[in-house]
Protein backbone atom coordinates (compact mmCIF):
# COMPACT_ATOMS: atom_id res chain seq x y z
CA UNK A 1 0.00 0.00 0.00
CA UNK A 2 1.67 3.22 -0.92
CA UNK A 3 1.76 6.34 1.26
CA UNK A 4 -0.66 8.23 -1.65
CA UNK A 5 -3.31 5.83 -0.94
CA UNK A 6 -2.82 5.39 2.73
CA UNK A 7 -3.55 9.14 2.75
CA UNK A 8 -6.44 9.20 0.52
CA UNK A 9 -7.58 6.76 2.72
CA UNK A 10 -7.29 8.29 5.89
CA UNK A 11 -8.90 11.77 4.20
CA UNK A 12 -11.61 9.52 3.13
CA UNK A 13 -12.28 8.06 7.05
CA UNK A 14 -11.42 11.49 8.18
CA UNK A 15 -14.30 13.02 6.13
CA UNK A 16 -17.36 10.87 7.42
CA UNK A 17 -16.28 11.54 11.23
CA UNK A 18 -15.99 15.48 10.51
CA UNK A 19 -19.22 15.16 8.24
CA UNK A 20 -21.53 13.94 11.17
CA UNK A 21 -20.25 16.43 13.85
CA UNK A 22 -20.49 19.32 11.87
CA UNK A 23 -23.47 19.19 9.59
CA UNK A 24 -25.67 20.16 12.03
CA UNK A 25 -23.74 22.73 13.58
CA UNK A 26 -25.59 25.01 16.12
CA UNK A 27 -28.98 24.95 13.80
CA UNK A 28 -32.06 24.51 15.85
CA UNK A 29 -34.08 20.96 14.58
CA UNK A 30 -37.42 20.66 14.55
CA UNK A 31 -38.96 18.41 17.72
CA UNK A 32 -39.04 15.17 14.99
CA UNK A 33 -36.17 15.23 14.11
CA UNK A 34 -34.04 15.27 17.45
CA UNK A 35 -36.75 12.75 18.76
CA UNK A 36 -34.72 10.50 15.54
CA UNK A 37 -31.66 11.84 16.62
CA UNK A 38 -32.16 10.94 20.67
CA UNK A 39 -32.85 7.56 19.43
CA UNK A 40 -30.05 7.06 16.98
CA UNK A 41 -27.87 6.22 20.26
CA UNK A 42 -30.21 2.77 20.77
CA UNK A 43 -30.24 1.80 17.43
CA UNK A 44 -26.42 2.06 16.52
CA UNK A 45 -25.35 0.36 19.99
CA UNK A 46 -28.33 -2.29 19.69
CA UNK A 47 -26.73 -3.14 15.84
CA UNK A 48 -22.84 -3.15 17.21
CA UNK A 49 -23.86 -5.33 19.89
CA UNK A 50 -25.64 -7.91 17.29
CA UNK A 51 -22.69 -7.10 14.67
CA UNK A 52 -20.32 -7.99 17.63
CA UNK A 53 -21.83 -11.03 18.17
CA UNK A 54 -23.20 -13.03 15.70
CA UNK A 55 -21.03 -11.90 12.36
CA UNK A 56 -17.84 -13.09 11.57
CA UNK A 57 -17.41 -10.33 7.98
CA UNK A 58 -20.42 -11.01 6.20
CA UNK A 59 -21.06 -14.36 7.92
CA UNK A 60 -23.63 -15.10 10.36
CA UNK A 61 -21.97 -18.03 13.00
CA UNK A 62 -23.44 -18.36 16.46
CA UNK A 63 -19.90 -19.39 18.42
CA UNK A 64 -18.86 -19.30 22.40
CA UNK A 65 -19.39 -15.04 21.47
CA UNK A 66 -22.86 -15.87 22.55
CA UNK A 67 -22.14 -17.24 26.09
CA UNK A 68 -20.37 -14.26 26.46
CA UNK A 69 -23.42 -11.90 25.98
CA UNK A 70 -25.70 -13.77 27.69
CA UNK A 71 -23.34 -13.91 30.83
CA UNK A 72 -22.95 -10.49 30.17
CA UNK A 73 -26.52 -9.79 30.15
CA UNK A 74 -27.05 -11.35 33.76
CA UNK A 75 -24.17 -9.48 34.83
CA UNK A 76 -26.23 -5.77 33.40
CA UNK A 77 -29.18 -7.06 34.65
CA UNK A 78 -27.92 -7.63 38.71
CA UNK A 79 -26.51 -4.17 38.18
CA UNK A 80 -22.83 -5.49 38.25
CA UNK A 81 -20.09 -2.54 37.49
CA UNK A 82 -19.37 -2.19 33.89
CA UNK A 83 -15.37 -3.62 34.88
CA UNK A 84 -17.14 -6.88 36.12
CA UNK A 85 -19.69 -7.47 33.09
CA UNK A 86 -16.46 -6.95 30.27
CA UNK A 87 -14.72 -9.14 31.99
CA UNK A 88 -17.40 -11.91 33.10
CA UNK A 89 -18.17 -11.57 29.12
CA UNK A 90 -14.73 -12.11 28.14
CA UNK A 91 -13.81 -15.34 30.49
CA UNK A 92 -17.10 -16.78 29.89
CA UNK A 93 -16.19 -16.85 25.96
CA UNK A 94 -12.67 -18.26 26.43
CA UNK A 95 -13.83 -20.27 29.02
CA UNK A 96 -16.55 -22.07 26.52
CA UNK A 97 -13.75 -22.09 23.73
CA UNK A 98 -11.11 -23.92 25.82
CA UNK A 99 -13.66 -26.61 27.30
CA UNK A 100 -16.75 -26.66 25.17
CA UNK A 101 -15.39 -25.55 21.45
CA UNK A 102 -16.71 -23.46 19.27
CA UNK B 1 -16.87 12.11 41.17
CA UNK B 2 -18.61 8.80 41.43
CA UNK B 3 -19.63 9.07 37.82
CA UNK B 4 -16.25 10.84 36.58
CA UNK B 5 -14.41 7.66 38.46
CA UNK B 6 -16.56 5.07 36.83
CA UNK B 7 -16.04 6.72 33.57
CA UNK B 8 -12.34 7.04 33.74
CA UNK B 9 -12.32 3.23 34.86
CA UNK B 10 -14.36 1.98 32.10
CA UNK B 11 -12.52 3.95 29.56
CA UNK B 12 -9.25 2.52 30.78
CA UNK B 13 -10.78 -0.93 30.33
CA UNK B 14 -12.01 -0.63 27.02
CA UNK B 15 -8.40 1.28 25.83
CA UNK B 16 -6.81 -1.24 27.23
CA UNK B 17 -9.03 -4.31 25.15
CA UNK B 18 -8.56 -2.02 21.92
CA UNK B 19 -4.43 -2.01 22.28
CA UNK B 20 -4.81 -6.21 22.10
CA UNK B 21 -6.67 -5.93 19.13
CA UNK B 22 -3.94 -2.99 18.15
CA UNK B 23 -1.22 -4.86 18.13
CA UNK B 24 -2.95 -7.75 16.57
CA UNK B 25 -3.37 -4.74 13.81
CA UNK B 26 0.49 -3.99 13.63
CA UNK B 27 1.75 -7.39 13.40
CA UNK B 28 -0.88 -8.05 10.46
CA UNK B 29 0.10 -5.36 9.07
CA UNK B 30 3.65 -5.96 8.82
CA UNK B 31 3.03 -9.53 7.78
CA UNK B 32 0.42 -8.24 5.32
CA UNK B 33 3.71 -5.92 3.74
CA UNK B 34 3.57 -2.51 5.56
CA UNK B 35 6.40 -0.89 6.39
CA UNK B 36 6.32 0.04 10.37
CA UNK B 37 5.94 3.05 9.47
CA UNK B 38 2.81 2.86 7.22
CA UNK B 39 1.14 0.17 10.09
CA UNK B 40 1.93 3.25 13.02
CA UNK B 41 0.69 5.85 10.38
CA UNK B 42 -2.38 4.39 9.40
CA UNK B 43 -3.31 4.16 13.32
CA UNK B 44 -2.61 7.48 14.01
CA UNK B 45 -4.13 9.02 10.81
CA UNK B 46 -6.97 6.26 9.66
CA UNK B 47 -7.54 5.65 13.22
CA UNK B 48 -11.01 3.30 12.85
CA UNK B 49 -9.77 -0.42 13.68
CA UNK B 50 -11.82 -2.20 11.29
CA UNK B 51 -11.65 -0.26 8.20
CA UNK B 52 -7.50 -0.20 8.94
CA UNK B 53 -8.25 -4.32 8.99
CA UNK B 54 -10.21 -4.44 5.82
CA UNK B 55 -7.95 -2.33 3.66
CA UNK B 56 -4.39 -4.26 4.86
CA UNK B 57 -6.29 -7.60 4.47
CA UNK B 58 -7.36 -6.52 0.57
CA UNK B 59 -3.80 -5.63 -0.01
CA UNK B 60 -2.04 -8.41 1.60
CA UNK B 61 -4.37 -11.02 -0.83
CA UNK B 62 -3.44 -8.96 -4.03
CA UNK B 63 -6.14 -6.48 -4.27
CA UNK B 64 -5.79 -3.27 -5.48
CA UNK B 65 -5.48 0.10 -3.42
CA UNK B 66 -8.55 1.08 -5.52
CA UNK B 67 -10.65 -1.87 -3.64
CA UNK B 68 -8.69 -1.98 -0.28
CA UNK B 69 -9.86 1.92 0.01
CA UNK B 70 -13.14 0.99 -1.33
CA UNK B 71 -14.24 -1.58 1.60
CA UNK B 72 -12.35 0.47 4.43
CA UNK B 73 -14.50 3.52 3.93
CA UNK B 74 -17.72 1.13 3.61
CA UNK B 75 -16.74 0.04 7.01
CA UNK B 76 -15.91 4.13 8.23
CA UNK B 77 -18.92 5.39 6.42
CA UNK B 78 -20.88 4.29 9.76
CA UNK B 79 -18.45 7.24 11.71
CA UNK B 80 -20.55 9.72 10.04
CA UNK B 81 -23.25 8.48 11.80
CA UNK B 82 -21.79 8.46 15.03
CA UNK B 83 -21.03 12.20 14.16
CA UNK B 84 -24.74 13.14 13.53
CA UNK B 85 -25.59 11.14 16.98
CA UNK B 86 -22.68 13.07 18.72
CA UNK B 87 -23.22 16.74 16.98
CA UNK B 88 -25.49 17.48 19.68
CA UNK B 89 -23.12 16.99 22.86
CA UNK B 90 -19.86 18.19 21.02
CA UNK B 91 -20.31 21.71 20.74
CA UNK B 92 -17.86 24.11 21.03
CA UNK B 93 -15.83 25.59 19.17
CA UNK B 94 -14.95 24.76 15.25
CA UNK B 95 -10.82 23.75 16.11
CA UNK B 96 -12.03 21.87 18.71
CA UNK B 97 -14.62 20.35 17.43
CA UNK B 98 -12.28 18.75 14.18
CA UNK B 99 -10.23 17.20 16.59
CA UNK B 100 -12.72 15.41 18.62
CA UNK B 101 -13.71 14.73 15.08
CA UNK B 102 -10.60 12.24 14.74
CA UNK B 103 -12.02 10.69 17.62
CA UNK B 104 -15.73 9.38 16.79
CA UNK B 105 -15.52 6.20 16.60
CA UNK B 106 -17.72 2.99 18.00
CA UNK B 107 -16.54 3.12 21.64
CA UNK B 108 -16.76 6.79 22.07
CA UNK B 109 -19.96 6.97 20.76
CA UNK B 110 -21.20 4.20 22.78
CA UNK B 111 -19.86 5.44 25.79
CA UNK B 112 -20.73 9.28 25.49
CA UNK B 113 -24.21 8.27 24.88
CA UNK B 114 -24.90 6.17 27.80
CA UNK B 115 -24.22 9.40 30.16
CA UNK B 116 -27.10 10.61 31.82
CA UNK B 117 -26.22 14.79 31.82
CA UNK B 118 -24.26 16.84 28.35
CA UNK B 119 -21.02 17.34 31.15
CA UNK B 120 -20.71 13.67 31.53
CA UNK B 121 -21.17 12.81 28.02
CA UNK B 122 -18.50 15.11 27.08
CA UNK B 123 -16.31 13.67 29.14
CA UNK B 124 -16.79 10.37 28.67
CA UNK B 125 -16.44 11.04 25.09
CA UNK B 126 -13.32 12.59 25.09
CA UNK B 127 -11.93 10.11 27.89
CA UNK B 128 -12.78 7.18 25.93
CA UNK B 129 -11.85 8.28 22.64
CA UNK B 130 -8.42 9.39 24.35
CA UNK B 131 -7.94 6.32 26.01
CA UNK B 132 -8.85 3.82 22.62
CA UNK B 133 -6.69 6.48 20.82
CA UNK B 134 -3.61 5.90 22.98
CA UNK B 135 -3.77 2.15 23.10
CA UNK B 136 -4.67 1.36 20.07
CA UNK B 137 -1.33 3.35 18.50
CA UNK B 138 0.59 1.58 21.51
CA UNK B 139 -0.82 -1.97 20.57
CA UNK B 140 0.03 -1.11 16.80
CA UNK B 141 3.88 0.09 17.25
CA UNK B 142 4.04 -3.52 19.73
CA UNK B 143 2.37 -5.26 17.17
CA UNK B 144 4.86 -4.23 14.35
CA UNK B 145 7.67 -4.26 16.16
CA UNK B 146 7.70 -7.38 17.90
CA UNK B 147 4.83 -9.28 16.69
CA UNK B 148 2.84 -11.39 18.81
CA UNK B 149 3.57 -11.59 22.11
CA UNK B 150 -0.26 -11.99 23.26
CA UNK B 151 -1.11 -14.73 20.86
CA UNK B 152 -4.60 -14.85 19.36
CA UNK B 153 -6.82 -12.13 21.48
CA UNK B 154 -10.12 -14.50 20.82
CA UNK B 155 -8.29 -17.16 23.37
CA UNK B 156 -8.60 -14.15 25.97
CA UNK B 157 -12.36 -13.97 24.86
CA UNK B 158 -11.39 -10.26 24.05
CA UNK B 159 -13.93 -10.61 20.89
CA UNK B 160 -16.63 -10.72 23.16
CA UNK B 161 -15.23 -7.71 25.44
CA UNK B 162 -16.91 -5.53 22.90
CA UNK B 163 -20.73 -6.91 22.70
CA UNK B 164 -20.14 -6.81 26.77
CA UNK B 165 -19.24 -3.11 26.92
CA UNK B 166 -21.79 -2.28 24.34
CA UNK B 167 -24.68 -4.59 26.32
CA UNK B 168 -23.50 -2.24 29.62
CA UNK B 169 -23.91 0.64 27.58
CA UNK B 170 -26.97 0.09 26.22
CA UNK B 171 -29.44 0.18 29.77
CA UNK B 172 -29.89 4.08 29.32
CA UNK B 173 -31.19 3.87 26.22
CA UNK B 174 -33.55 1.64 26.63
CA UNK B 175 -35.31 3.64 28.86
CA UNK B 176 -36.33 6.34 26.52
CA UNK B 177 -39.10 6.41 24.79
CA UNK B 178 -39.06 4.22 22.01
CA UNK B 179 -35.69 3.47 22.80
CA UNK B 180 -37.00 -0.30 22.81
CA UNK B 181 -38.50 -0.37 19.98
CA UNK B 182 -35.27 1.44 18.29
CA UNK B 183 -33.00 -0.68 19.62
CA UNK B 184 -34.76 -4.10 18.99
CA UNK B 185 -35.57 -3.14 15.29
CA UNK B 186 -31.43 -1.69 14.98
CA UNK B 187 -30.07 -5.13 16.00
CA UNK B 188 -32.49 -6.75 13.90
CA UNK B 189 -32.01 -5.09 10.69
CA UNK B 190 -28.26 -5.19 11.23
CA UNK B 191 -28.44 -8.82 11.34
CA UNK B 192 -30.30 -9.70 8.91
CA UNK B 193 -28.24 -7.40 6.16
CA UNK B 194 -25.33 -8.91 7.24
CA UNK B 195 -25.03 -11.81 4.99
CA UNK B 196 -26.28 -9.13 1.75
CA UNK B 197 -23.89 -6.58 2.23
CA UNK B 198 -20.57 -5.47 2.76
CA UNK B 199 -19.31 -5.07 6.35
CA UNK B 200 -20.18 -1.92 7.80
CA UNK B 201 -22.98 -1.13 5.86
CA UNK B 202 -25.60 -2.96 7.78
CA UNK B 203 -24.66 -1.21 10.85
CA UNK B 204 -25.49 2.04 8.75
CA UNK B 205 -28.85 0.80 7.54
CA UNK B 206 -29.67 -0.14 11.11
CA UNK B 207 -29.30 3.49 11.76
CA UNK B 208 -32.98 4.01 10.04
CA UNK B 209 -34.63 1.94 13.26
CA UNK B 210 -34.00 5.73 14.74
CA UNK B 211 -37.12 6.76 12.39
CA UNK B 212 -39.42 5.10 15.02
CA UNK B 213 -38.78 8.49 16.58
CA UNK B 214 -40.92 10.21 14.22
CA UNK B 215 -44.09 8.06 15.72
CA UNK B 216 -42.92 8.82 19.56
CA UNK B 217 -45.41 11.21 21.13
CA UNK B 218 -43.42 12.94 23.76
Amino acid sequence: MSWTSLLLLAGGAYAFKVLGLVAIGDRPLPRLVTSCLDLLPAALVAALIAINTVAIGQRLVLDARVVGLVVAGVAVWRKAPFFVVVVLGAVSTAAWRRWVGV
Amino acid sequence: MQIQREITTASVLLGATVGVFGATFGLFAVTGGLSVSKAVAMSLLVFTGASQFAAVGVVASGGSPFAAIGSALLLASRNGVYGLAMSRTLRGRLPLRLLAAQLVIDESTAMATAQADPDAQTQAFWMTGGAVFVFWNLGTLVGALGGGLLGDPSVYGLDAAFPASFLALLGPHLAKVGGKAAAVLGAGIAVVFTPFLPAGLPILCAALAALVGLSTRV
